[in-house]
This record gives C-alpha cells, sequence and structure tokens, in this order.
C-alpha cells in the first residue's frame, strides 16, 4: 500500500469532493496530566478495537504528576501497521495549553473536535471544525462536581463514536468491561459517552471524510503493553525472588508482575511461592537478585538506564563469579535523567559491556509484546543454562504502550535450572570444581548453598580465582578464566533467539533493525518498494552475541542499513566489533533518536537521501 | 557438651561433627588481627550450637574483615561480594532459602562508609541473619585511613587525627529495627561466644558490632580502637549468659538484677546488669546510653537492644516454608489454563 501517497490523494480529493478515509488515519488527544483521560481514551481504542480495525495507542506524556500537556494517539490502521506515524488528521482538544501548536500541526482538510472556547477557526480555515461545550454536556450529566474533570473525557468519546461512525453498542459494552466490577462508576461513564453522542448527532453534521468501518482484523487478538507482557514472561518462567527500585519506565512491569504472582502463585494455603522486595536502590536490587539467583532462585529485577548504570559493578560482579540473573531494562531517552517518559534505544552498548573489566552479557530484544512475554520467560533459561546475568532489552515505546498482538502461547518446553550438581552427583563424583570446563563448553557444574554434602560448599568470590574456585592472582588461572568465560558467553550465539529473516528475496540492500522499530520498519519497507519500485531484504536481530546468520545476512548484501532509535548507532558499533573488517564498510546507519518512537517516513525518507532516489 | 579448650576438640557436637568440620582455611590476615579471634568464636559458636555446616552461608563485602570467610566453616558455601554490598547479597540469599542461616561479615568501612545505604535498610527488614561487623576503625587493606567508626581525637599513625564524629553502628541499628543489637570485643572470648550463640537462636536481625583492633595500623598509642584502649575503656553494660535450647540445665528465673529473653528456640539468653536499671527492651534508652557514653569515651560492650517478638521480612512476606530456591515448576509455572485465562482478559 502507498500510505503516504494514498494519503496525499485523498487530501487532494478533500479540496473538490470530499472522499471518505475508511480506517486509516491517527487520532490526538490533546488533555493535561492527571486529567484521568486514560480510561477514556482506552475505551475508544477498545471501542475501535471491537469493529475490528486494527489499532495503536501511543502515550506521549511528561515526567510530571498533573497539570502538564499530555497526547494520546491512536493510529487507525486498515493495513495493520502499529508504528507511530508522524500526521494525525484528527485532533481532540480539550483542556491543552499546547491547542494552537496541536492545531497547526493537522495537515489540510484535517478534524477538530475541541472544547468551544478554545475557538480553534482562529488559526486554521483548512480543517472541518467541531466545537462541543464540553464543560456544560458533562454539568448536565455529572452532578458531582469533583468527578466532572474525569467524566468529561468520556463525553468526547461519545462525539468521536457519532462523528467518526463507531457503534455505540460496542462503545457501552467496552465502557462496561473498562469498569467491570463498579456499576454506578460504569453507568455515570456511560451517561457522559451517550451525552457526548447525542450532542454530536444533533448538534454536528458530520462534514468530514473520516471514518471507520467493521473489519474482521482484530478476531482472538489481544491488546496489552510490552511491561505487562515482560512481567507475565517472567511469573510463567517460574521467577521466585524480584528486587527492584522504582523508576519510569520500567515500574508497570514489577507491578504487572507482581500482581500476577499474588494471583497465581498462592498456595491453597494462602502462602507466596515468591518474594517481592522494593530495595533501596538499583545497587540493592541487583545486589538481591545476584544473593537469590546464587542460592538457586530465579530472580529478576527491572529498571531503566539510570538504575543499569548504577548496576554495573554488580552486573561484572555476576558475569566473574558466574551466577544466573535476569534484568528487564525499559530504556528510555538518555544519558543522565534525559527524558524518563520519552523512547529510545540507547542502553544498547553499555548494557552489552555493563561491567567495568572485560565483560559481555547476553542480550535479548523482544520486537513485539509477544515477544515480550516469550524472552521474557526464555530469559531466565539462558540465564541459569549459562549461569550469567541476562539483560532483555525493551522500550518505554513497548514497554508502556498498548499493543495489538496474536494471543500467547504456552511455553513448549519445562525450564531449563541449569547445570547444578545434587546430593547424588557429588556422592558418585566424590567433588567438583566450580569454574573447571568438563564439558567442553564452557560452563560449569554448580551447587546450590544447603546442599546437605560435606563437598558442596564452594567459595564464590569476585576477585582472582581458579578452576577450583580458590583464591588465585596466578597468571594463568586467570586468564584460564577469562578465556573461559569468553567462550561461555558465545554459547548465546546458538542459545538466544536467532535473528528473523523478514524479508529475504536476494535482494542487493539489506535493512538490519530490532525492538521496537521493527514496527517502523516494516511499513518503511512497503512504503519504498510502493514509492521507489524497490525492494529490500530485512533481518531483525532478536539477540547478542550475534548469531552467525546476521553475518551471513551482511555478507550477502552489497549494503546494509542499520536503523535503530539512539544517535550514535549502537548497534552498528556492535555490529563492527563482531563482524569481518571487509563487511563492516558495507554498513550504513539510519538513526532517530528524539525520544518519539520512530515512524516509517522517517526510515523511509532517510534512506531515499542516502541512497539517492 | 563439648568445648573447643584444649583435649575436648576430639569430642562431637549434638549432631555428632567434631569441632574440625567447623573450620576453614588458613588465615592470611596479620598475626594477631582480630579478625582472626572473632573466626575462631564463630567457629566455636556454630559448633556449640550443632547448627550443620552446610546450612550455614557466609557472605561479605570487601576488606580484611570480608576475606574472614575463607578462615572459618569450609563446609558451608560463601560468598565474596563487593564493597559495602554485603546485605543486599544476604537479603536475596535469605529470601531464595529461608532454611539458611544467614552469616554476614563486613567491616567499618563496608557498613559504616560504602555500605551505609545497605546497612540501614538491612536493619528494618529485620531479616534472619547475623550481621558481624569487624570494627577497628581503619581501612587496613588500603595502608591506614579512617574509617567513619573512628572515634574523635584517634590518631593515625602518620600523626593525623580525626576530627570527625564517629557513627555508631549499634545506635543506629537499634533505631532502625535490627531485633538484636549488641557490642563485643574481639578480646573478650567469653561475652563474644555468648552473643554469637544467642544470635545463631534468634530470629531476625541480628547487628554484632565487634571491636578487631588492626595490629598493623590502629593498635598504636592514641588509637581508640587498641587492644590496650579497649582493655582499658570496655564497659560491659551485662554479662551475658546462653543456655541453648538443647542443654539440660535448669534456667532459675532471676531476680531484678536479671533479663531473661526467651528466644525463638526455646534457647534462653541470660543479660546480668552492670549498668544500673538498664533494660535491653527499651529502644530509645538504648540509643540515649550509648550515645551518652560516646561523650564519656567509654565503650559500652554486651546486648543493647533485644526484641523476639517483631515479625521478620520472611514472616510479612507470608513465604511458603520450603525454599523458594528449590521449589518444582508444578508450583512455579502457572498452568496453561491461567495463561487462557489472562489472553482472555485481554481480548
Amino acid at each position: 500500500m502507498a500510505t503516504e501517497k494514498l494519503a496525499q490523494e485523498q487530501e487532494q480529493n478533500l479540496h473538490g469532493a470530499v472522499r471518505r478515509i475508511v480506517n486509516n488515519f491517527s487520532i490526538n488527544v490533546a488533555t493535561v496530566n492527571g486529567s484521568g483521560s486514560q480510561s477514556a481514551n482506552s475505551v475508544l481504542l477498545k471501542s475501535i478495537f471491537e469493529m475490528g480495525v486494527p489499532v495503536s495507542g501511543k502515550n506521549l506524556f511528561p515526567s510530571n504528576i498533573s497539570g502538564l500537556p499530555t497526547w494520546f494517539i491512536i493510529r487507525v490502521s486498515k493495513d495493520g501497521y502499529i508504528a507511530r506515524k508522524s500526521v494525525s488528521e484528527i485532533l481532540i482538544a480539550l483542556d491543552s495549553e499546547t491547542v494552537r501548536e496541536d492545531a497547526m500541526a493537522l495537515p489540510s482538510g484535517g478534524v477538530a473536535i475541541y472544547e468551544e472556547h478554545l475557538d480553534l477557526k482562529q488559526y486554521r480555515d483548512d480543517i472541518f471544525c467541531y466545537p462541543v461545550p464540553f464543560d456544560k454536556i458533562t454539568f448536565d450529566v455529572c452532578p458531582v462536581a469533583k468527578l466532572r474533570k474525569l467524566v468529561k473525557n468520556m463525553v468526547y468519546v461519545g462525539v468521536a463514536a457519532q462523528l467518526l461512525g463507531i457503534d455505540l453498542a460496542v462503545v457501552e459494552a467496552a465502557v462496561r468491561q473498562h469498569f467491570a466490577d463498579k456499576q454506578k462508576v460504569y453507568e455515570l461513564n456511560y451517561a457522559a459517552v451517550e451525552a457526548g453522542y447525542n450532542y454530536a448527532k444533533e448538534h454536528l453534521p458530520k462534514q468530514d471524510p473520516y471514518a471507520i468501518e467493521p473489519m474482521n482484523k482484530t478476531a482472538g487478538k489481544i491488546i496489552v503493553d510490552g511491561n505487562m507482557a515482560c512481567g507475565m514472561g517472567a511469573v510463567f518462567a517460574g521467577v521466585t525472588v524480584v528486587a527492584w527500585y522504582p523508576i519510569t519506565p520500567s515500574t508497570s512491569l514489577i507491578e504487572s508482575a507482581a500482581s500476577l504472582l499474588k494471583k497465581l502463585r498462592v498456595t491453597p494455603e494462602g502462602k507466596a511461592s515468591f518474594a517481592v522486595v522494593q530495595s533501596e536502590d538499583e545497587l540493592a536490587a541487583i545486589g538481591m537478585v545476584l544473593g537469590a539467583g546464587w542460592a538457586g532462585a530465579r530472580a529478576m529485577t527491572a529498571t531503566s538506564g539510570p538504575g543499569l548504570s548504577l548496576m554495573a559493578e554488580s552486573a561484572g560482579l555476576g558475569y566473574y563469579a558466574e551466577i544466573p540473573g535476569v534484568i528487564f531494562d525499559v530504556q528510555r531517552g538518555g544519558p543522565a535523567t534525559g527524558m524518563p517518559t520519552r523512547t529510545q534505544q540507547s542502553d544498547l552498548l553499555s548494557a552489552a559491556f555493563l561491567s567495568h573489566g572485560d565483560t559481555r552479557f547476553p542480550l535479548l530484544l523482544p520486537g513485539s509484546v509477544k515477544e515480550c512475554f516469550e524472552f521474557g520467560y526464555a530469559a531466565f533459561d539462558l540465564a541459569e543454562r549459562l549461569q550469567t546475568p541476562v539483560i532483555v532489552i525493551t522500550d518505554l515505546d513497548l514497554g508502556m504502550n498498548n499493543w495489538i498482538s496474536e494471543p500467547f502461547d504456552y511455553p513448549e518446553k519445562p525450564l531449563d535450572r541449569g547445570k547444578v550438581l545434587s546430593v547424588a552427583d557429588l556422592e558418585r563424583l566424590g567433588g567438583f570444581a566450580r569454574y573447571r570446563d568438563v564439558d567442553g563448553d564452557g560452563i560449569g557444574w554448580r551447587t546450590l548453598p544447603g546442599t546437605r554434602h560435606p563437598k558442596a560448599a564452594y567459595f564464590t568470590r569476585g576477585s582472582g580465582h581458579n578452576d577450583e574456585s580458590g583464591y588465585s592472582e596466578r597468571p594463568e588461572d586467570y586468564q584460564k578464566i577469562m578465556e573461559r568465560l569468553a567462550r561461555k558467553i558465545d554459547n548465546a550465539r546458538t542459545l538466544a533467539p536467532a535473528p528473523e529473516t523478514v524479508r529475504n528475496e536476494g535482494a542487493k540492500i539489506g535493512f538490519l533493525a530490532y525492538g521496537s522499530t521493527d514496527f517502523a520498519m516494516r511499513e518503511s519497507l512497503d512504503q519504498i518498494e510502493n514509492e521507489h519500485g524497490l525492494r529490500a531484504d530485512y533481518m531483525r536481530i532478536r539477540a547478542y552475541p550475534f548469531a552467525r546468520a546476521i553475518h551471513n545476512f551482511v555478507a550477502a548484501h552489497e549494503r546494509v542499513y542499520v536503523v535503530e532509535q539512539n544517535r550514535d548507532g549502537q548497534m552498528a558499533s556492535l555490529l563492527k566489533l563482531d563482524l569481518d573488517a571487509a563487511q563492516t564498510v558495507k554498513l550504513r546507519g539510519i538513526v532517530h533518536y528524539n525520544g518519539l518512537p520512530v515512524d516509517a517516513r522517517t526510515i523511509t525518507r532517510a534512506f531515499v537521501a542516502k541512497e539517492g532516489l | 557438651m563439648a568445648t573447643t579448650n584444649g583435649s575436648a576438640v576430639s569430642q562431637v557436637n549434638h549432631i555428632g561433627l567434631p569441632v574440625i568440620e567447623y573450620r576453614g582455611g588458613k588465615s592470611t590476615l596479620c598475626a594477631g588481627c582480630g579478625d582472626n579471634a572473632i573466626s575462631e568464636r564463630i567457629i566455636e559458636a556454630v559448633f556449640e550450637m550443632g547448627v550443620e555446616p552446610e546450612q550455614v552461608v557466609k557472605i561479605s563485602g570487601i576488606g580484611c574483615s570480608s576475606k574472614s570467610p575463607a578462615y572459618f566453616l569450609g563446609r558451608a558455601h560463601s560468598f565474596n561480594s563487593l564493597h559495602g554490598r554485603m546485605p543486599g547479597v544476604a537479603t536475596g540469599a535469605a529470601l531464595a532459602n529461608r532454611a539458611l542461616t544467614v552469616l554476614g561479615l563486613s567491616g567499618d568501612g563496608d557498613t559504616a562508609s560504602i555500605g551505609m545505604g545497605q546497612f540501614v535498610h538491612a536493619m528494618r527488614r529485620n531479616l534472619p541473619m547475623i550481621y558481624i561487623v569487624e570494627d577497628n576503625g581503619v581501612y587496613a587493606l588500603t595502608k591506614g585511613q579512617f574509617s567513619a567508626t573512628a572515634d574523635i581525637g584517634s590518631r593515625l599513625k602518620t600523626g593525623a587525627t580525626n576530627e570527625l564524629p564517629p557513627i555508631d553502628i549499634c545506635a543506629m541499628a537499634i533505631q532502625l529495627g535490627a531485633t538484636f543489637v549488641g557490642r563485643s570485643f574481639s578480646g573478650d572470648k567469653k561475652q563474644l561466644l555468648s552473643m554469637l550463640k544467642a544470635a545463631v537462636a534468634h530470629h531476625g536481625t541480628v547487628l554484632l558490632d565487634v571491636i578487631s583492633p588492626c595490629v598493623t595500623f590502629n593498635d598504636h598509642e592514641g588509637s581508640t580502637k587498641s587492644y590496650k584502649f579497649l582493655q582499658d575503656h570496655d564497659e560491659p553494660i551485662n554479662e551475658v549468659g546462653f543456655v541453648a535450647s538443647f542443654d539440660d540445665i535448669e534456667v532459675d528465673y532471676g531476680s531484678g538484677e536479671v533479663y531473661d529473653a526467651e528466644m525463638h528456640d526455646g534457647s534462653q539468653l541470660r543479660l546480668r546488669k552492670l549498668l544500673e536499671d538498664y533494660d535491653p527492651t527499651d529502644k530509645a534508652n538504648a540509643v540515649r546510653t550509648l550515645l551518652e557514653a560516646q561523650e564519656k569515651d567509654e565503650i559500652l560492650t554486651g546486648v543493647f537492644y533485644i526484641d523476639t517478638q517483631r515479625p521478620t521480612f520472611i514472616d510479612q512476606l507470608d513465604m511458603v516454608d520450603a525454599p523458594l530456591a528449590t521449589l518444582p515448576e508444578s508450583i512455579t509455572r502457572p498452568p496453561k489454563s491461567a495463561l487462557d485465562e489472562l489472553m482472555k482478559s485481554l481480548r
């Protein structure tokens, strides 16, 4: 689909006869933070989803509790594109301070639904204007003054439903599901939806071309955010110790996991088969993960850039002392405090080599909510198999926004608890050397504290040691361990999720991308093909250290564009360290790092410019 | 009852193990280091209490003190972690396996400076663990800088004088929620051994600040953490007596001069008052007494505070009795029906 071209044509048509634009536009809801618009936005999103139309929602919010502008972008796409789109055709503006800016950002022929006193007509004469007396409508349906601020949001859901042609019964069901257990709250909110719907029906004759029509593209699908999906992955991995320190945007990952644990992991006697500890800082959180992992628990933490930096020293200890643990890093804009409520993929290099000294960490890079779940549980198997901290890297866009997805599949394989010696093993072997490579794969055998055998114990240390875990500063002991660790981590090249070849048509040009960039990348490939007649191949990287297939992909193409959301091309750098020198010259970077999720048009434009098309 | 004195070493404890099974590697610390004496007392305490060595974990930070786990309990797993990070690692291990006796070994630099954040929060949680600070007032591995427990006016060998007020680890631990807080001196075998045995019997966080002179960098004239200074200024507030639950000894409940505490495992801690009217369950008074002693250049020792009732962190988390670490998959991985249900709720 030539989305962009079609959009342009449609705009042109507007100036003549209005042609309907069905199931292919974005809605920007501009409110202020803390006004409770989240419920209304969820209901609107869910209603479109229930109409069978592919939809995604993005919350662009400030690092603030209340009072600053916030935007919720709903993208409706009959073609199933769920990345951010740079332009929204429909604006819903309530109290926004940024109303002028938002109005100016509308395309010609766009639509504005707004609180009437904001008078958007003063800024634009080329858009469709629907002024609505939101305060008055709210006043009439909501007698309780303090609830009006919240209920007002539901009025715009009703107005939008009427103007776009969303079935009112569908909206009603979405409101009912949203306020599941609270009949009174449901009644109040639905009354507001109805009032908005009726107002629009009576007072706002439809002039614009945008419409929703039923499709059947969402049947059986789910809507979920990546943090919830990662939390679910951890719970279905059988996580037992969770230690964490609150930080945006990872907090909801832990909160989701904790609420699922309370629901699913309490014995009939009412006892918890888990421990969740909110620690004093990230230093302690990762320390608890190491202590628990060392003692045999499946342990995890979740954090974002600043917390990851604080965990660096302990991560190195986990690497060198060979202790399993899982770190979920939900990236935000860095460095320093950076932009806590904006998205980026800029922790990649620091995560890969998190500690001082020579270290390397397996990284899992989910590119969808489904993979957040799958990698969420696979990370624990990998960590215990390799006896090392494993980092699952997502970002704010994937983690905190709602994504449409196929339902998740139950894990096929049983848990892999790695190489652990039992009392019977010790009895048979007569002892063991903790750090000896007896199997030739670089992975030693460990025992868990509490194992009732006189030969079970070993001394774990972050200082120089030999095969038998004794203190050593001997050059050959040190090098032997370090050489083995390098080989051990290399196992991840085959054990971690293999890259996904999205397109492989023997094209001259290849694309490499990872994580949440995938959504825009796929759309951009379509744009490049439809607008320039150029078919490119695409491989999605899903883990580090890199699988051989990535080397082969680069080798098979003349030029390879690495698309990512950071300034310095961190993935490209990481690839250059791994590829043969002759291959590195093929890499070209396309980066986007302004804090907003990358959109397809940005990738396409950068590609077209670089290729001189 | 076996003791480690002289010929008694061949005897076994009540689980049938000789004391040699509680020993560790040869110490690489300086001859005469207080830390070595503490290691000896730990061996005796765990041996006499009849703890299975495999059910103990020794977790330490960085410093001379943190090396000491290599020198006792060779049959117990040990984790020499990072500077100031022992409490986090110990917390994780204790949560992973609640059946373990967790011994945390730290020093004054490791606890009162770089590890202060983790120390105070560990005290708040009252997780079952024995947190021992081997306190010499000096950074020895880096050749003799003051630590945060050095007293005002204490002098280094170089002649430098400490001008900053010391951190009283015990006063902090009491205020923050530790439920067994005491101070001893590495040279006081009897007191330290009794306190360590009581610590093993206690259910909750034990904080023991053990003054442990550094013979190389802080045992000179002018130091307030020297053997000589301790011998002159050690003021026990109570005489610590301990009778283990398995000892067949009649305990006569004492007069007003004695405070008896029944420990979690049925053992008996008897504190004979040496300081008039000292009540080891009165938090505010305990803190005040410690601060007043500091003003008077006295080094108080003994059990300052005990609370055998406060729930531990494990109790608060309401965890299953079995160690989390070894729970079977059938308990830790929810069934397919649970995932199906979740998927339905997300439609």
